[in-house]
């Protein structure tokens, strides 16, 4: 009998091209939405998923077979491809829409990636999908967890740690939940959404940067793949959150403390 | 031309009759269904968790029908099926027990809701608190039902004769309010509800509550369920505590964390949170972040120590009643929130404060 064959990964990462977490967005006239002429980047739990990936590589060695990266959105989302590709990822596919195209829903996204990941079976398959627990915009946190049930696939959501047994064909993740941390065991292949403290991403260095800009990007459309990404809420308006009319100084201590008594606020023990 | 126009005209007329006269047929046949909210309610050690009672608010403000649905092990449900039947706004509670519903993974219990969507029970609406676990399940559940889903809402509302539902949500780390609408051909809106914005369904003994067992759905899981490592504390829980005293990086390590800010915590009755930086630097457990990625918060009062307001920070507090904030830097945006701000050292100030508080 043959010894059976150690399953070599592909790995999956999708990524999404987002305003940058440090600007303070503003809300535009109109009021149709946010004023989108800002710094973007890659949605940083997205950075979180690409490192885990280069690291599951650099743990496993030759069992990882590829690390793909994947994004739907408008042509300049190829720049966090390559961004992608220069912390580590091998390739990169992009489902172009229109730059006035209405922002995917979840769901849209999870169909184009179940469409993605239909196409690469020629090619090996998927065996593990790595991707951010929430994107910083839409603040959904959803896709994951869509992609997942459309498969029929495992889920390990809000990943603080990853192990993967390519031998067992299985993946360990502990969780973060509401109250502390569970252990699971999937099988795979799985979908894992990661949180802030899976680990640290790295910087791309410029040799990297350089070798990425050679790194191979496939082009598809939505309509190559068969979705339709129109949304199906309907974004009536965007508005401001109400202001807060804080901004007040006290000079001391004991102007704070009176300030507390002030609002009913006393302590609870002596 | 002139003739065209008529003829457009009458054409553009008869169209609208029979348009009309569609509309009262559909109308005759299947009007909008009033509205009829499936809640999954959750619940740990016996006890229902407070955002399940936020969420029943939530979905009681459709307007409808409110369906209660516990799912747990046979030790756990009689117990909680007994608190959950006398909440106020529920009109029928299901439950369904099995020893696999113990650790409730969203591959286990995702069969049992697809089942019971797909069933002849019109449910209009699925509603769950933006709990870590609802937030795993309902996504998933909607993608096999292949419909969108929306989370952590802040308002709802519906529409019976248009059959639509208005949501609102925050969206950029709550830097900006979306309004968003749920259309009628959508047969069934899930949604998660950020429980700070609805107040807790109270509990009411004299409601009638219906109360139906359902059968498990038993279905092989690509997953399972290994450890549970929770964190206990006898502080109250940091999502629904009344008041809140958070530290910062300033804190500068775990043990003077604890020092600094337990001891202002206790005295106050209020739950530790941190911000980020705290956590990632190993001061306290992350499940005592607050903001964007940690949990929201919004209590009668939150008091920031050595926290300097980052925006991803302030998504998680700026709901609260009253914020008060101690840092050295005057120019740190905590600042522009707080109601009462002190430009102090925080390991001469707090001290004070806890001395000054006790007189």
């Amino acid at each position: 009998m043959r010894p059976s064959a150690v399953r070599l990964l592909n790995v999956l990462v999708p990524i999404k091209r987002t305003i940058d977490y440090a600007v303070k967005i503003r809300v535009n006239p109109q009021q149709t939405g946010v004023d989108t002429n800002v710094k973007h980047s890659m949605n940083p739990f997205d950075e979180i998923a690409v490192e885990e990936a280069v690291r599951l590589r650099e743990k496993l060695k030759d069992q990882v077979k590829s690390i793909k990266v994947v994004t739907i959105g408008p042509p300049k989302a190829a720049d966090t491809l390559r961004t992608a590709l220069a912390m580590g990822a091998d390739s990169g596919i992009h489902v172009e829409v229109p730059e006035s195209a209405p922002a995917p829903e979840p769901l849209g996204v999870a169909k184009a990636l179940r469409a993605v990941i239909e196409r690469e079976k020629e090619k090996g398959g998927v065996d593990l999908v790595i991707m951010g627990k929430q994107a910083i915009d839409d603040d959904a946190g959803q896709t994951g967890q869509m992609l997942a049930g459309i498969m029929g696939w495992a889920q390990a959501t809000f990943a603080s740690k990853l192990v993967v047994d390519t031998g067992k064909n299985e993946a360990t993740v502990t969780r973060e939940i509401d109250g502390g941390l569970e252990e699971v065991r999937c099988k795979l292949p799985a979908v894992v959404t990661t949180d802030l403290r899976l680990n640290e991403p790295r910087y791309a260095s410029l040799p990297n940067i350089m070798k990425a800009k050679k790194k191979p990007i496939e082009k598809v459309s939505p309509s190559d793949l068969g979705v339709n990404l129109t949304p199906i809420f309907e974004t009536i308006k965007v508005t401001e959150p109400p202001k807060r009319t804080g901004g007040q100084k006290v000079e001391s201590v004991d102007e704070l403390v009176a300030r507390l008594k002030q609002a009913g606020i006393a302590a609870v023990k002596s | 031309m002139a003739s065209m126009i008529v003829r457009n005209f009458s054409f553009a007329v008869k169209t609208r009759r029979s348009l009309f006269l569609g509309r009262a047929i559909v109308r005759t046949y299947a009007s909008a269904p009033s509205p009829h909210a499936l809640v999954y309610l959750e619940h740990r050690g016996g006890q229902l968790d407070s955002g399940s009672l936020s969420a029943v608010t939530a979905a009681t403000q459709l307007g409808g029908q409110v369906t209660g649905l516990v799912v747990g092990s046979p030790e756990e449900v009689p117990g909680v099926v007994e608190k959950a039947k006398s909440l106020k706004g529920l009109t029928t509670l299901l439950h369904s027990s099995s020893p696999s519903y113990a650790h409730p993974l969203p591959e286990i219990v995702a069969p049992l809701l697809q089942k019971l969507l797909s069933s002849s029970q019109p449910y209009t609406h699925v509603v769950s608190a933006h709990s870590s676990s609802a937030k795993s399940l309902l996504p998933r559940v909607a993608a096999q039902l292949d419909v969108p889903a929306l989370s952590d809402v802040t308002s709802v509302s519906h529409e019976s004769d248009s059959n639509t539902t208005t949501f609102t949500r925050p969206i950029y780390a709550g830097n900006a309010v979306a309004t968003v609408r749920a259309p009628s051909s959508l047969p069934v809106k899930f949604f998660t509800v950020r429980t700070t914005a609805f107040a807790a369904a109270p509990s009411d003994s004299s409601s009638s509550v219906e109360v139906k067992s359902l059968d498990p759905v038993q279905a092989a899981s690509p997953t399972e369920h290994i450890s549970l490592s929770l964190t206990t504390s006898s502080r109250p829980e940091l999502s629904t505590a009344a008041r809140v005293v958070s530290g910062g990086r300033a804190l500068k390590n775990a043990e003077t964390f604890e020092k600094t800010i337990y001891p202002l915590a206790d005295l106050l009755g209020a739950a530790v949170g941190a911000s980020r930086a705290a956590v990632d630097a190993g001061y306290c457990d992350n499940s005592l972040q607050v903001g964007q990625t940690g949990k929201v918060v919004a209590p009668e009062l939150y008091m920031a120590i050595g926290i300097s307001g980052a925006i991803q920070h302030l998504a998680g507090m700026k709901d609260s009643k009253m914020i008060v904030a101690v840092n050295k830097d005057p120019e740190a945006p905590i600042f522009q929130v707080a109601d009462v701000g002190l430009v102090a050292d925080l390991y001469e100030a707090v001290p004070q404060i806890i001395e000054k508080m006790k007189e």
